[in-house]
């Protein structure tokens, strides 16, 4: 949710987010690009700039891309994760967001288990909030990278067919790619067992069916999400085996199916479960331009909310 | 806010008599086109770049390099103003030991040309970096100055020198005049 | 039995106020003259001749309202509420009883927690506090809690209720419904299917797909009140359903109510002025059990208020305190503060909209409770005639004000209607003859 509140903007969701600003945004990262091929891949646009990762929740790629993606601006990065930092000893998000706030730094880059927690932040803090995902809520720049990557690699977005494979009902990844899908004019499919849909998701504008090979004729872009071995414990589904059965890309789906659909997938990748192995390596290049997208397109955000003035 | 205009200071013969003489002086400084680039600021400066690399390698044959730089990322002034659209920059030959030619349409205060070199400096280590513009407007607030100047025209500080230039404006000219609030 | 407060010397007379009682309904501008801790008169045209002089116009004098679900916090919580602040918290939302939740530290369950409540309400002299008793003992769902000596010692338990959780274990219901039939009290059932709920943070719909949160589905309310139905009707037990907030729901009542089922329920205020597209701000004040839902519960709530399925409004006022609020969303715990804004949401979101009239709405807060909870027993009676104990709420329902938590009496603030511009103020209370809140101020 880019709001104007004051002088100050955030990124809490896609949800709120205007097709232009989504437009204008992955325009932005084609530029930033450009900037990850050079030989000094540094810029001085957020020199003096400083930025703080708050990761109250484990993650490697999106805190790497985020880090990346500041210091390729020339901002200085401070990581903060719960590991580390007071909160595993009880402090509150509240109590954290005010430290923060008092060391003077001019965004801060929210991942949170708990859904909503960046939005609660922006009352906490005066700098721009930006969401790195947050519980089952959304993540927001996977969204925009995940388009940006689409673009490049379609040249459109409006009218393609897009479906979206697995545990939609704990993504935030399936959340703000609906959204933003939805937004610039792309016809977006859920498949998954009932078990793993969400109450009334249709309203979001998207169709749903069970059954994966309705979606593989169909697609232009077949969006697998990782499934977590927890979900059966929930009685999601009866096991991986049975999972891989019914909603896997295995080889014998994906040999036959031509023409092929760009598969993407927000990594890491269960090989063996989502997506066969050797499927996999025939996709990956894509799943890695998505991780290279991944840091122009967050140079974007970041720019575009801490480049400039307040005023 | 929007330009009034108050004189027509050159018009479209004016500025391609500029393009071949500062083609010309171009190559009489470098001693030929060998290992010569043009790079445009973006976004009239890229077009004076094209123009001016043609106009070369008429005269001479050959073939120059050229490319596009957009300055956004490398201005002094981020923290003051709001962020502007990042355009593309676009470099696509090794610019060590080149003869880089830095291509603007005004030069006022000099700053933007620190950003330009600045960004070019992140490619590579050039031979020899020049700066040609259209117009000098003085009021200079860095030690910079061009190596060619299309014309010299003495403004005041509030005035504007809106350049238009037939690829992206349709025509071709330069006026003075002010930016009144509306 | 009743000892609040000692007898007050001087008298009171209200003037120029209409009279709602019950039975008899609206009057118009009546005087009402109160002395020595009772009703003296209620005529037109009482001259002065006492010390305190209410000016009434265009206000309404009802008996004092009876809340019968809030949570008091003492024993145990005081840093979210005591008996102390929650009494005045009630006296200014115009209640003169309070029946509290036995969710307390430790546990009301006997009949030591039980008079330490009553006595302690007896001591602020507010409002009367009457406990509500555990169903089993430490809330815990395995041994039944000695209902028989809550019943019989000074605090009179009558509603027995494990609120917060329900009694998930069937067996145990049944046995608690028929034991309680025996001792003649009343079991409160807060109805949860616990396996369907559990982790569950706001209601299951849209909204929490669009957020991300954990849905509770209104199934696991209206499953758990088909139970407690069953039970009662099989057992011939006197059940009474907390906080009833689906639609679902309303029609299991309304269905058991038709069969003659010996089943009364209240609805809280929240239920019927909020719903959960309001989610979308993650705002924890707008979070309790069971949560905020759809817009077609909501209708659904009004229209069982409308036609008698839902007989009493109670709050569920839950204090918190701010720092188990100001959190994650999934970490900050369930409830609203509701005594202090009660009755300006029942005129505003209830009788405004023309749902019910003043007297229905007021009857729901006050006769109804009333009734179920025979509060004759405590000389609180709703008819205003001479001779009754002076337990008075003076109410202009036009008057129009904005809510600001700050002004709370209580010692929480989790209110979801900061910044709300509702109609209808209480300005004075008397409670047994004395006043204790006037010009919406306690005195």
């Amino acid at each position: 949710m880019r709001e104007v509140r004051g002088n100050r903007r955030d990124l809490l969701s896609i949800s709120s987010l205007e097709k232009d600003e989504i437009i204008n945004l992955l325009n932005s990262a084609r530029s930033f690009a450009e900037v990850s091929t050079r030989s000094v891949k540094k810029v001085p646009a957020l020199r003096g700039k400083t930025i703080v990762n708050l990761f109250m929740e484990p993650s490697t790629r999106t805190r790497m891309s985020f880090e990346l993606a500041a210091k390729r601006l020339s901002a200085d990065v401070v990581n903060f994760s719960s590991s580390t930092s007071s909160l595993s000893k009880g402090e509150s998000l509240k109590d954290t967001a005010k430290t923060i706030v008092a060391m003077g730094v001019d965004a801060v880059v929210v991942r949170h288990g708990s859904a909503g927690a960046p939005q609660m932040m922006t009352a906490w803090v005066d700098c721009p909030v930006i969401n790195a995902g947050d519980g089952m809520h959304e993540h927001p720049t996977q969204a925009l990278l995940d388009l940006f990557t689409i673009r490049e690699l379609l040249g459109r977005l409006e009218g393609l067919k897009v479906a979206i494979v697995g545990d939609i009902d704990h993504s935030r990844v399936a959340r703000s790619n609906i959204h933003a899908l939805r937004k610039v004019g792309a016809e977006v499919l859920l498949v998954a067992p009932q078990s793993l849909i969400p109450q009334d998701i249709r309203r979001m504008g998207v169709e749903v069916t069970g059954a994966l090979d309705e979606a593989l004729g169909w697609c232009d872009v077949l969006y697998l999400l990782r499934i977590q071995l927890e979900r059966v414990n929930e009685s999601r589904f009866p096991s991986l085996r049975e999972y891989t059965l019914l909603y896997g890309l295995t080889e014998a789906r994906w040999f036959e199916l031509d023409p092929k659909p760009l598969v993407m997938h927000p990594g890491p990748m269960n090989r063996g479960v989502e997506i066969d192995s050797r499927v996999a390596d025939e996709v990956e290049s894509v799943i890695t331009g998505q991780v290279a997208a991944g840091v122009a397109l967050r140079m974007a955000v970041l720019y575009d909310l801490l480049g400039g003035s307040r005023g | 806010m929007v330009f009034e205009a108050r004189a027509q200071l050159l018009d479209a013969d004016d500025i391609a008599r500029i393009i071949r003489r500062v083609s010309h002086e171009i190559l009489e400084r470098n001693k030929g086109w060998d290992d010569l680039a043009l790079v445009g600021v973006r976004t009239r400066g890229v077009f004076l770049a094209r123009r001016l690399a043609r106009t070369i390698e008429e005269i001479e044959g050959g073939s120059v390099y050229v490319g596009e730089l957009d300055v956004s990322l490398y201005r002094d002034d981020v923290a003051i103003r709001r962020a502007s659209k990042v355009g593309v920059t676009q470099i696509d030959f090794d610019v060590n030991d080149k003869k880089v030619v830095i291509v603007d349409d005004v030069l006022f205060t000099g700053r933007t040309t620190r950003a330009a070199m600045d960004a070019l400096m992140d490619f590579g280590r050039p031979a020899v970096v020049q700066l040609a513009v259209l117009i000098d407007r003085g009021h200079r607030e860095v030690p910079i100055r061009a190596d060619y100047v299309g014309k010299n025209l003495p403004t005041s500080g509030n005035e504007k020198v809106k350049v238009s230039l037939t690829e992206i404006d349709g025509t071709d000219m330069v006026e003075v005049g002010e930016e009144l609030e509306r | 039995m009743t000892y609040w407060g000692a007898a007050v010397a001087e008298g009171i007379l209200i003037k120029g106020g209409r009279a709602l009682a019950f039975p008899g309904g609206l009057t118009g501008e009546v005087d009402i003259m109160v002395d020595d801790g009772r009703i003296k008169a209620v005529e037109k045209g009482i001259a002065a001749g006492v010390a305190t002089v209410i000016d009434a116009s265009s206000c309404v004098v009802a008996p004092g309202l009876v809340e019968m679900h809030a949570h008091l916090r003492e024993p145990g919580m005081e840093y979210k509420e005591d008996i102390a602040s929650g009494s005045r918290a009630a006296a200014r939302g115009g209640y003169s009883a309070v029946f509290c939740m036995p969710n307390t530290e430790p546990t009301i369950d006997n009949s030591s927690v039980a008079e330490y409540v009553y006595d302690r309400g007896v001591n602020e002299g507010l409002c009367m506090v009457l406990p509500h008793g555990a169903i089993t003992l430490g809330r815990g769902g395995e041994t039944l809690a000695p209902m028989g000596e809550m019943a019989a010692c000074r605090a009179g338990v009558m509603g027995f209720s494990d609120d917060g959780a329900p009694v998930s274990d069937s067996e145990m219901m049944r046995r608690a419904m028929e034991y309680a039939c025996t001792i003649g009290t009343l079991i409160i059932s807060h109805s949860e299917e616990m396996s369907l709920s559990g982790g569950g943070q706001m209601n299951e719909g849209y909204y929490s797909t669009f957020l991300g949160l954990r849905g509770i589905p209104p199934e696991a309310e209206q499953i758990g009140i088909y139970r407690d139905i069953c039970l009662a009707e099989k057992t011939g037990a006197w059940l009474h359903l907390a906080h009833v907030s689906t639609s679902g729901s309303v029609e299991l009542v309304r269905g058991a109510k038709r069969r003659g089922v010996r089943v009364t329920c209240e609805v809280a205020p929240h239920h019927f002025s909020l719903d959960d597209s309001m989610l979308v701000s993650y705002d924890t004040n707008l979070k309790m059990n069971p949560p905020l839902r759809s817009r077609g519960d909501v209708e659904a709530l009004l229209t069982g208020l409308a036609d008698g399925t839902i007989d009493v409004i109670a709050t569920d006022h839950a204090p918190h305190a701010s720092h188990e609020k100001e959190t994650e969303f999934d970490r900050a715990q369930f409830g609203v503060v509701g005594l202090e804004t009660c009755l300006a949401l029942v005129l505003t979101k209830v009788v405004d909209p023309g749902v019910l009239s003043l007297e229905d709405a007021i009857a729901r807060l006050t006769e109804a409770p009333a009734r179920i909870m025979d509060m004759g027993r405590w000389g609180y009676g709703t008819a205003l005639t001479e001779g009754d104990d002076a337990n008075l709420v003076v109410f202009n329902p036009e008057y129009e004000w904005t809510v600001d938590p700050g002004e709370f009496m209580s010692r929480s603030r989790n209110t979801p209607y900061a910044g709300w511009n509702v109609r209808g103020k209480v300005l004075h209370t008397v409670f047994k003859g004395r006043l204790v809140v006037t010009d919406g101020e306690l005195v």
